[in-house]
């Protein structure tokens, strides 16, 4: 399996960890990610919220640069690849927009990318490849899944069903851990208005957080990196502002695959989270 | 010699404010064979049809074409009057100037008067060639069969059967009643629903005209208005109701307790059973499927303890066959299925999400829980229940377009239930709109509202989990804010659907469906009991959502088309059906795979050409079943079919006109 891989800019700063995993998990279980020369930033909600045609030129123009390395796109940032699969649809149907697009990025594109998720992408294998590899099943975790908004909304590119997603719960499975059945899945954890309004971030992520421990989690498994940032680094303020009293490590669900696969924490960067995960991993026998 | 009479119709505004009305009769004028051309207001109207029938006999007319309205509205008024005038009916075209030139092209007037214009044209060199045609009769069966046993067939089998005529109920359950005596009490009189349907219920089981068949469905139908033969096939129930007395010892004994399909799966009922205590026949039946005895040749208590030797284990079904003069459909709803589209309401993983009908069972004093309502989880008595209206109605995105119109009377109704009989209680309903549009209706949702019901206008949009109890969270659009709600229990009013098979049931039966599934009535205003095939009829919510007092006015309406009908001796047949010329037809039968009325048959004549001993095989049209469709004059090879009043000769003398006349314009030009 090789994909043209569009790393992001998450990837590159606040969630180096999820850029670090993914490509090593990907070398692991033999799917080869090459990076598209010369991508730019998608845009993610700023960009198409100040601008539709912005919004999908940006992605338009690095969706022509993968159709010219004649492979198929994953993302692994759960915005780059709402926004690049978005795109490549409205590309596909709307053939005066596409015409107008084309015009702008001056590299034209049609629609004949496929695009994938990087939970998709690895889901791929079946559990028969994933369990071949796994070496250290991960027992004694009890995951909370969160999804969050992007993968699964809107319907037409939604990766899995907007109300009980469970793609990465059967990943999370086979690899030997334990899913919780829980209502916030898909609730929002307030996104981008970290930056603008931290006060409904805040609020609505000290809410998933509540929900997790309620359901007698030790791990909250996400593959979004802007969730991530929001779970795991404000989790300090929550308790501070709220009074609660969280310590709930946060994982991308490539770094859970990763251990139980065999990779060394060093290798998944699991250091460089704000919750200190060590006590967690020790868990896993 | 032809006389061709025109009457153009302004039907007030509806044409004439936008066609040039008297123009078009003037060009009429100067037509071949036209001797009379005319315009006139309101030509449906008694003046005018005195006025076609003075000028028939004045200007010696022997063809009429009237430029008006649809002939689906007027075509039969015409006939008559020109038959009265001594015309053959079959004399008469009609020009549809109304629905296909004014109301399409009204912004348009000009094209409006020029399509006129062509299509009166067509029409005068159509009815040229128009031949007198006659109305053949068949005998008619007095005895009607009516589908599905709710209230609607009920109605509609009692009042045939009052009017004196035979009637046969076949009901696929092991009782009658349908959905209506699973009811509570019904808006908006609050009546207790199993008070007014079980005397109805008993009436059928003891009118001497009416022939009661439950567990068992219709498998095939043949024949035609008058005459149709039905097969039935009448379900193994393993009893023998000759014998059994209904005493009940077999069903107290039977061991084998399953969820009680009546209770929705909140009861048990026995592996022998009746389905509730007030069932019609009130006689048992065995679902084998769960019986130890007829699966695995274990227990058999039941025959032991039958003290009349009722039970028979080699019951098998029966195929019974009918013959019928009409047939009512009367086969009810079904309600959507919600867990397989809400996933924001839990897909049904949470016990204490539950549907309207399943409260109408827990509020019934002989329900599964006696009448308490509680939470399915653990039985407690809720304290704040949620309503949720629109739950697969209005709701394109996942479920369907239409208002199942009784959700929101229903839903006040349970709402005033909870207030009623849980003492500091509240009830929360979201609702999208509230239409209240029935006699008292307003009235009684007013009244829920006044005793304290919390109408709250939004969407829910998430139900979670919150310790035992439930979060609703949703967003009442008037005040612009989110809302959550503690809740106990949440009632979803789900979609009213087409009862299951009843797709297939319209295709064995022989009529066609509408786009989501319910029946097809022959007109949505003036023909809204009888389905497109003639000799059946509609009753109930298979035609469409609806409540009970609508239920039984369609009932009522049914029986009187079918008694009407029985009335007569014999009826008359259409004569515009397909014939088929011997002398041309090869018989290669392409007719009878197309024809979606089976009217098409083989049919073996001497072949003069070879001499009288040789045969060949012709195709042959029965005049009752034809509907006069035209598919097989379409798709006749040879040109060997006509269909009468629309032959080959008149459709293409209607074409010539058209485009001669287009070609003329075009050299004018
Ligand atoms: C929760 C709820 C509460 C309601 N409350 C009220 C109320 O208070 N007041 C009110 O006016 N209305 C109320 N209604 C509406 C009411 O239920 C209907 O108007 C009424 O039951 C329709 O009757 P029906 O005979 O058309 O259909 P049904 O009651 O569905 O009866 C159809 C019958 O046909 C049978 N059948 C189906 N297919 C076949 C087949 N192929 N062959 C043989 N038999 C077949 C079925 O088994 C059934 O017995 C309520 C509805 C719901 C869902």
């Amino acid at each position: 399996m090789k994909y043209a891989y569009f790393p992001g800019c998450c990837d590159h700063t606040s969630a180096k960890e999820y850029d670090i995993s993914t490509r090593a998990v990907c070398k692991n279980l033999g799917i080869e990610l090459i990076d598209i020369p010369d991508w730019s930033c998608c845009g993610s909600t700023p960009g198409h919220s100040t601008s539709h045609l912005l919004g999908v030129a940006l992605s338009a123009r690095n969706l022509a640069l993968v159709e010219e390395m004649g492979l198929d796109c994953t993302a692994s940032c759960a915005a780059c690849y709402q926004r690049l699969a978005l795109a490549n649809m409205e590309m596909k149907n709307d053939m005066k927009l596409c015409e107008k697009i084309n015009c702008i990025t001056g590299k034209p594109y049609h629609g004949g990318v496929k695009v994938k998720s990087i939970v998709e992408v690895v889901a791929e294998l079946g559990p028969e490849q994933i369990t071949a590899r796994v070496l250290k099943p991960l027992e004694n975790l009890k995951m909370a899944v969160y999804y969050g908004c992007l993968m699964v909304r809107p319907k037409e590119i939604q990766v899995d069903d907007p109300e009980n997603p469970q793609i990465i719960d059967k990943l999370m499975r086979t690899v030997g851990g334990e899913v919780v059945d829980w209502s916030y899945k898909t609730e929002c954890c307030g996104g981008g208005l970290a930056i603008s309004n931290e006060d409904i971030v805040l609020r609505l992520t000290n809410k998933i957080l509540k929900e997790a421990v309620d359901a007698g989690v030790n791990c909250i498994v996400t593959a979004c990196p802007l969730c991530h940032f929001n779970l795991d680094m404000r989790q300090k303020k929550i308790n501070k502002i709220f009074g609660t009293n969280y310590h709930l490590p946060v994982f991308y669900f490539t770094q859970l695959i990763g251990l139980a696969t065999g990779l060394k924490p060093g290798e998944l960067s699991l250091e460089t989270h704000f919750v200190d995960t060590r006590e967690v991993i020790k868990l896993i026998a | 010699m032809i006389r061709v009479g025109v009457f153009v119709c302004w039907c007030g505004s509806n044409i004439g404010g936008i066609v040039d009305v008297p123009r078009v009769a003037k060009e009429a004028a100067r037509f071949p064979y036209v001797a009379h051309s005319m315009d006139y207001k309101y030509t449906c109207s008694e003046p005018g049809q005195k006025m076609i029938i003075e000028a028939i006999k004045k200007y010696k007319l022997n063809r009429v074409v009237i430029a008006s309205c649809s002939p689906r509205l007027h075509e039969p008024t015409f006939r008559k009057t020109i038959a009265r005038a001594g015309l053959n009916p079959y004399l008469l075209e009609m020009v549809n100037i109304r629905e296909q030139c004014s109301w399409v092209h009204a912004k348009e007037p000009d094209q409006a008067t020029a399509k006129a214009i062509d299509l009166v044209r067509m029409a005068v060199a159509k009815a040229i060639h128009l031949k007198p045609l006659y109305e053949g009769s068949i005998p008619v069966t007095k005895k009607a069969l009516v589908i599905g046993g709710g209230i609607a067939g009920i109605q509609a089998a009692l009042d045939i059967a009052d009017a004196g005529y035979r009637v046969i109920l076949v009901e696929r359950e092991p009782t009658i009643g349908g959905k209506m005596v699973m009811l509570d009490k019904t808006f908006p009189t609050l009546d207790c629903s199993a008070c007014i349907s079980t005397p109805k219920m008993v009436a059928v089981a003891q009118h001497p005209n009416i022939e009661l068949l439950t567990y068992a469905e219709v498998t095939g139908v043949t024949g035609f208005i008058g005459n149709f033969s039905v097969t039935v096939r009448q379900k193994a129930r393993y009893v023998d109701h000759s014998k059994c007395t209904g005493c009940g010892t077999c069903w107290g004994k039977c061991p084998q307790k399953v969820p009680s399909e009546f209770d929705l799966n909140m009861g048990t009922r026995k592996a022998i059973y009746i389905p509730f205590p007030q069932a019609v026949p009130n006689k048992p039946c065995i679902d084998a499927a769960s019986c130890r005895r007829i699966t695995e040749q274990k227990c058999g208590v039941c025959a032991k303890v039958c003290p009349v030797g009722a039970i028979n284990y080699e019951d098998r079904d029966k195929i019974l066959q009918l013959e019928v003069g009409a047939i009512v459909i009367a086969t009810g709803y079904d309600l959507f299925d919600w867990t397989t589209a809400y996933g924001e309401y839990g897909y049904g993983k949470f016990p204490d999400v539950i549907t309207g009908l399943q409260f109408e069972r827990m509020v019934n004093a002989s329900g599964p829980t006696g009448g308490k309502i509680v939470r399915p989880s653990d039985g407690k008595e809720p304290k704040n229940v949620v309503f949720i209206k629109c739950v697969g109605s209005r709701d394109e995105a996942k479920g369907k377009a239409y208002c199942s119109r009784v959700c929101c009377l229903y839903t006040a109704k349970h709402a005033h239930q909870v207030l009623e009989k849980i003492p500091g209680s509240q009830a929360f309903v979201f609702y999208m709109d509230v239409r209240a549009p029935g006699k008292a209706y307003e009235e009684f949702y007013q009244r829920t509202v006044d005793e304290g019901a919390r109408y709250i206008r939004g969407r829910v949009s998430k139900i979670c989990r919150q310790g035992d109890k439930l979060l609703v969270k949703g967003a009442d659009t008037l005040l612009g804010t989110q809302v959550e709600i503690e809740a106990d229990l949440v009632v979803l009013a789900t979609a009213m659907i087409p009862s299951r098979n009843s797709r297939q049931l319209a295709q064995v039966v022989g009529f066609s469906t509408d786009k989501d599934g319910f029946f097809q009535e022959a007109h949505p205003k003036l023909r809204p009991v009888e389905a497109g095939t003639a000799g059946i009829f509609l009753a109930g919510s298979c035609q469409g959502p609806k409540d009970i007092p609508d239920t039984v006015a369609q009932g009522g309406a049914a029986a009187v088309k079918v008694c009407a009908l029985f009335a007569k001796q014999e009826i008359a047949t259409d004569p515009m059906i397909a014939e088929v010329n011997e002398a041309l037809c090869t018989g290669c039968l392409n007719c009878r795979e197309v024809c979606p009325y089976k009217a098409i048959k083989r049919k073996t004549i001497p072949d003069k050409a070879r001499g009288q001993a040789a045969e060949r095989t012709v195709a042959r049209v029965n005049s009752s079943l034809c509907q006069g469709c035209g598919c097989c004059a379409s798709s006749c090879r040879s040109g060997a079919i006509n269909l009468n009043g629309f032959t080959d000769e008149q459709i293409m003398s209607a074409v010539k006109a058209s485009l001669q006349h287009q070609r003329l314009l075009t050299n004018r030009q």
